[in-house]
């Protein structure tokens, strides 16, 4: 009896209720008429771009070609991924020297190896690591264009590809964090001289697009300086990104520098502990923990930013993909290079966010822990 | 030049006179503070109690008139507000302990780096301190995981890291719930009368005046309108102001 009960029970209540997913479809999509349509339009649209995609990429894609020709043999509507597979080296390392490419590649392992004090916090020798990761923007520089101790010189003129965006992404990354705590403080700073320059530098650098700074570093330096003077394009890039990222960066540094309660300045100085003791060792350390979120947004900001090159003729990975269109074996593919280009930016950039993100979640559980 | 006109006075206030921008905070302060001697400081808010007292170490800036600290005069000299700084600690309303450091490393910090003391002596004198303020067993802890009184005893015990030969509190107590109030009141208490150190204290706490004080300040609108030693301050207020003050405190 008490059997049929339950089972007749079962049977009364709506499906919405028994199981907790068609439920939440039934109230979010198919509620009301309007819903309904709504929904199956948006389904139909999703299958039908969706799926064009997937058909288009991937099943009928072909991976290895050496040329659109042999690819269109293979596949007539499918992508050719042959672009990336076949001249991903040149992706890579753009027009490098075939013979010191290993320099690249040393460059990117030592890359690694500066990262890692850095990301890993419990690291053996920590300490030392880190002074090899401040030491990594000079040794990569040597390494990459070479000239001292023994390594052949090599043009900067070659740097392309994604060489070229790891060179300015990390040279611009490493230099505007310590520029700008700089200007930060000079803003801050109770000298109206100091404070004056700060204000001018940082107002007009936000208030010029980094491709203006761009050109004035292309052509319009070339005016200033002494005729003759070859001064490298590169370096000449690597200045005013650095300057255009660490006027941002100053601005994210004197926010966390605003948001530290003023008690902090007060102890310090009661206490006797001269300007530079207290920024290294009460300021500074509150302030970047405080400004984390700030400070890893303008790094992806910059990082995005270093593709603007192309616009004064240096091929980071989006020049290089289109100088590869102009060759008569890969023309026309050009969604397939956007495609790529944009997957290696969007993998850098959401590495980073995502460890922002897991600073910040830890930097939460810390301070949770110091206050219980 | 003026160490034998001061006599034992270690603090000197003279004419000080101080503006936040058109306000006048203090107006003609004159106070002669002994070597050793205890005084408390009170009055409505808004008086100008702090000011005076964040005057002493150059928080504040004054305008006018001399204030002269164990014999230097303050002055933008960066050196001389060192020097001074070193010779009187300070506590605070809000504790100001360092929050990404430890109870130790908050009481380590200014000896190492502004006496030079060895890391190892500076620790030693730290849980001397902390011992002292009945909190040794926190030393590892971080501020935020101490209660606010807890807060307040190593705020003070920092401020003895220095071994400075004067003390300000500035409203020790005023931020604290009031359970708290008197673990940090015993704490000074036992301060003030172990050791020949000056201290200045703005607080409310009249217990805490007529137990340690030798002289009891009260201030209004920027001027010391009375002083007395505490048994008269209480009994025997003169001013009209003082005694409206007085009543207004002790009524609760």
């Amino acid at each position: 009896m008490a059997d049929t009960t339950a089972h007749k029970d079962e049977e009364q209540a709506p499906i919405t209720e028994r199981i907790p997913a068609v439920g939440w479809v039934w109230k979010n999509l198919f509620s009301t008429p309007l819903n309904t349509v709504l929904t199956l339009f948006s389904l139909w649209l999703i299958w039908k771009v969706g799926f064009s995609f997937v058909d288009w990429a991937f099943l009928k894609g072909v991976l290895f070609a050496d040329s659109r020709v042999a690819c269109r043999e293979i596949s007539p509507h499918g992508a050719c991924w042959g672009i990336i597979s076949e001249r991903f080296d040149i992706f890579v390392y753009g027009r490098y020297p075939h013979e010191h490419r290993w320099r690249v590649n040393l460059s990117f392992i030592l890359l690694i190896v500066a990262l890692a004090p850095v990301l890993w916090e419990t690291m053996p020798f920590r300490k030392r690591g880190l002074l090899f990761t401040v030491a990594y923007p000079f040794i990569a520089g040597w390494l990459l264009a070479g000239g001292l101790f023994g390594l052949d010189p090599v043009n900067t003129r070659n740097f392309s590809g994604f060489m070229l965006t790891l060179v300015i992404g990390v040279t611009g990354i490493s230099l505007s964090l310590p520029i700008g705590v700089a200007l930060a403080l000079a803003r801050r700073s109770s000298m109206p001289v100091l404070r004056i320059i700060a204000v001018v530098f940082i107002e007009f650098i936000r208030g010029v697009p980094l491709i203006t700074l761009l050109f004035i570093a292309s052509v319009l330096l070339a005016y200033f300086l002494p005729p003759g003077t070859d001064f490298d394009l590169i370096i000449r890039v690597l200045i005013m990104v650095t300057l255009f990222a660490s006027a941002y960066m100053a601005e994210v540094i004197r926010g966390g520098f605003q948001a530290l309660p003023r008690g902090q300045y007060e102890a310090a100085e009661a206490l006797g502990l001269s300007y530079w003791k207290s920024l290294q060792k009460i300021y500074l350390p509150q302030v970047l923990r405080i400004s984390i979120p700030g400070i890893v947004n303008s790094f992806i900001g910059l990082y995005k930013d270093t593709t603007l090159v192309i616009i004064i003729g240096l091929l980071d990975p989006l020049g290089i993909g289109r100088s590869l269109l102009s060759d008569a074996k890969w023309a026309g593919l050009a969604a397939e290079m956007y495609l790529f280009v944009a997957l290696f930016y969007f993998i850098s950039c959401f590495a980073m966010s995502r460890y922002s993100l897991y600073l910040e979640r830890k930097l939460e559980r810390e301070q949770a822990a110091e206050q219980n | 030049m003026n160490t034998e006109m001061q006599g034992d006075s270690i603090i000197r206030l003279v004419n000080v006179n101080k503006w936040y921008g058109k306000f006048h905070v203090l107006r003609n302060i004159n106070l002669d503070v002994k070597r050793s001697e205890r005084i408390v400081i009170c009055g409505p808010s808004g008086s100008g109690k702090s000011t005076m007292i964040r005057c002493i170490n150059r928080l504040e800036e004054h305008q006018q008139g001399d204030i002269i600290v164990d014999g230097t005069t303050l002055t933008d000299d960066v050196k001389k507000i060192g020097e001074i700084r070193r010779e009187v600690g300070m506590v605070f309303q809000q504790f100001n302990l360092f929050p990404h450091l430890t109870v130790l490393e908050n009481c380590t910090l200014a000896p190492i780096w502004v006496r030079k003391t060895p890391l190892k002596e500076a620790e030693e004198a730290a849980m001397k301190y902390l011992e002292r303020v009945k909190i040794p067993e926190q030393a590892n802890k971080y501020p935020g995981q101490l209660s606010g009184g807890q807060q307040q005893r190593v705020a003070i015990a920092r401020s003895l890291c220095m071994n400075p030969r004067i003390m300000l509190f500035d409203e020790p107590t005023s931020a604290l719930d009031p359970e708290m109030i008197s673990e940090v009141l015993d704490v000074m208490v036992e301060l003030a009368e172990s050791g020949d150190m000056t201290i200045l204290c703005v607080t409310h706490e009249m217990g805490f005046a007529r137990k340690v004080a030798h002289r009891v300040i009260f201030m209004d609108a920027g001027e010391i309108v009375e002083e007395n030693n505490p048994e008269d301050f209480f009994n025997n207020p003169q001013a009209d102001r003082t005694k409206l003050f007085l009543k207004q405190i002790l009524q609760h």
